[in-house]
């Protein structure tokens, strides 16, 4: 084994016998631009809507009640999808949640909410590490859309400004800690801080 | 004998209800059985914040806030996430009373009764329409100033 890799090792380090180092360095450069484009293609296309609803698992549960709220039909017909509020836009953060997200289809394909019971069974927990995740980045997903610098208290409702010019304009409270379950049904709430 | 009264009786009924045709009910507008009146705009709901009066002492406050999408079920009840008493000082809004706390007993519970969990049985938002029919509702008020006045 260990001869097999140091066999390997002395091809690799060899200088090139055939070809010239210019074709190395460009031809390298093209392959790099090749697998990073494809790379980021394969990444583009797992971060589109159809690509998370297509499990039946999301098409059923969370996409049905998506539907029906605020973020998915409204009176200026601009749209959230479930990128928008589930990947985060920086390259290392989307990485990692990509790396956590594939655990979520590992559950699919071992059948852990493969029916709506399991699913809600399952919902307390799969919130909760959303909660946390937003709590973590300041709900940074929202403040791409909503931005607080840029909200007009004077337009909103009595309600909301009293809610944004205290407890967020402060920092003490992020999006999240008052608007659990904007875009889907919540699971039982007992236990859970500020309900 | 029977057969020409039955007739005339039929005759008459088919004439009155062609009468009436005319002006069916007011809620439906002039539009005939058969056909389907346009659907009434959908209006906004109120969503002032101001708290409105109570027609009577038992009455339950309508609400002067929209509650679009607002969860109510056996997981969670987005209502009391503001309004039972351990929420005010967060949401700065009104406790519910201490009547929504008792079983029909009057004995006081410790959480909001099951009776009263439903609370859009009894609380709704309003939106400024015009009301179909006429309202004749007299507050107690109005109806002591009128018969002190008389008397
Ligand atoms: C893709 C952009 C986008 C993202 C991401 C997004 N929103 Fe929204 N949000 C909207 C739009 C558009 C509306 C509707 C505006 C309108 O027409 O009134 C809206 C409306 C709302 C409302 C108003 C609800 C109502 O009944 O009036 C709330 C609250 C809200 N969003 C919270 C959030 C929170 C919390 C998050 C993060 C979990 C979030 N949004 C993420 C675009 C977005
Ligand atoms: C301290 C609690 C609190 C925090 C933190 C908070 N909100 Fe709100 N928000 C409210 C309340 C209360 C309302 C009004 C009631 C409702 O719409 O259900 C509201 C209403 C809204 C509305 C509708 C505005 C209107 O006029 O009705 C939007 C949009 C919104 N919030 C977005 C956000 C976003 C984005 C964040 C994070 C940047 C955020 N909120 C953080 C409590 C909060
Ligand atoms: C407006 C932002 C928003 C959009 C759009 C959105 N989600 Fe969510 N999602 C959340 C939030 C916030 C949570 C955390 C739980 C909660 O508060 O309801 C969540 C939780 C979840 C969960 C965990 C289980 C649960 O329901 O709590 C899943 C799975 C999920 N979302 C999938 C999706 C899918 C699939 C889509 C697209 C059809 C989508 N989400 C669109 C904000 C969003
Ligand atoms: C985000 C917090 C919040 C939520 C959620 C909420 N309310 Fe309110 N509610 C308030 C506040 C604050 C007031 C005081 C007036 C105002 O600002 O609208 C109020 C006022 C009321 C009143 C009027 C009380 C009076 O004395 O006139 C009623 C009734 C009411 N709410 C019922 C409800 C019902 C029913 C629900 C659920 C469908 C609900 N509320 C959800 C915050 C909330
Ligand atoms: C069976 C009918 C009924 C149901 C259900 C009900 N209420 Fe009430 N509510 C009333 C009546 C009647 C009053 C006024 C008299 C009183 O205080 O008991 C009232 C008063 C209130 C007030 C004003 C309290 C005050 O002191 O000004 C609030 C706020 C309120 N209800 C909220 C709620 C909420 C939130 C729910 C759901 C958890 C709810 N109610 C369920 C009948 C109901």
């Amino acid at each position: 084994m260990w001869a097999m890799i140091k066999r390997g090792w002395v091809t690799l380090s060899r200088p090139s016998r055939y070809f010239s180092l210019g074709f190395l360095t460009i031809g390298g450069f093209i392959a790099g631009i090749l697998f990073w484009g494809g790379f980021n293609t394969a990444l583009e296309l797992t971060n589109t809507e159809p690509f998370c609803i297509g499990c039946h698992e999301m098409e059923n549960n969370v996409y049905e009640e998506l539907k029906t709220t605020i973020h998915y039909t409204n009176r200026s017909g601009v749209r959230a999808t479930c990128p928008d509020c589930h990947v985060p836009h920086e390259w290392t953060n989307k990485i990692a949640r990509k790396v956590q997200a594939s655990k979520e289809v590992w559950g699919k394909i071992f059948g852990t909410i493969d029916t709506r019971e399991k699913f809600l069974e399952k919902r307390l927990e799969l919130a909760s590490r959303e909660w946390a995740r937003f709590k973590a980045n300041d709900s940074l997903e929202c403040r791409n859309c909503h931005d607080f610098e840029y909200m007009d208290f004077t337009r909103q409702s009595p309600r909301a400004e009293q809610a944004h010019s205290t407890g967020l304009a402060d920092g003490t409270k992020t999006c999240i800690d008052c608007h659990k379950g904007i875009a889907h049904q919540l699971p039982p709430m007992a236990g859970v801080e500020g309900w | 004998m029977i057969r020409p009264l039955t007739t005339l009786t039929l005759a008459l009924a088919f004439t009155s209800t062609l009468a009436l045709a005319q002006n069916i009910d007011a809620m439906r507008g002039d539009y005939p059985i058969a056909e389907e009146p346009p659907a009434p705009r959908m209006e906004q709901t109120e969503n002032t914040d101001i708290r409105r009066k109570r027609n009577y002492p038992m009455q339950p406050p309508t609400i002067p806030h929209k509650i679009d999408g607002y969860q109510v079920d056996l997981n969670t009840n987005r209502c009391l996430s503001c309004h039972s008493r351990r929420r005010t000082e967060a949401s700065q809004a009104p406790m519910v009373s201490v009547t929504h706390y008792m079983d029909r007993d009057g004995n006081f519970l410790a959480e909001v009764s099951p009776r009263r969990y439903f609370c859009s049985q009894c609380h709704v938002a309003q939106f400024p329409g015009n009301p179909l029919v006429e309202n004749t509702f007299e507050d107690v008020d109005d109806i002591i100033a009128r018969t002190s006045a008389a008397q």
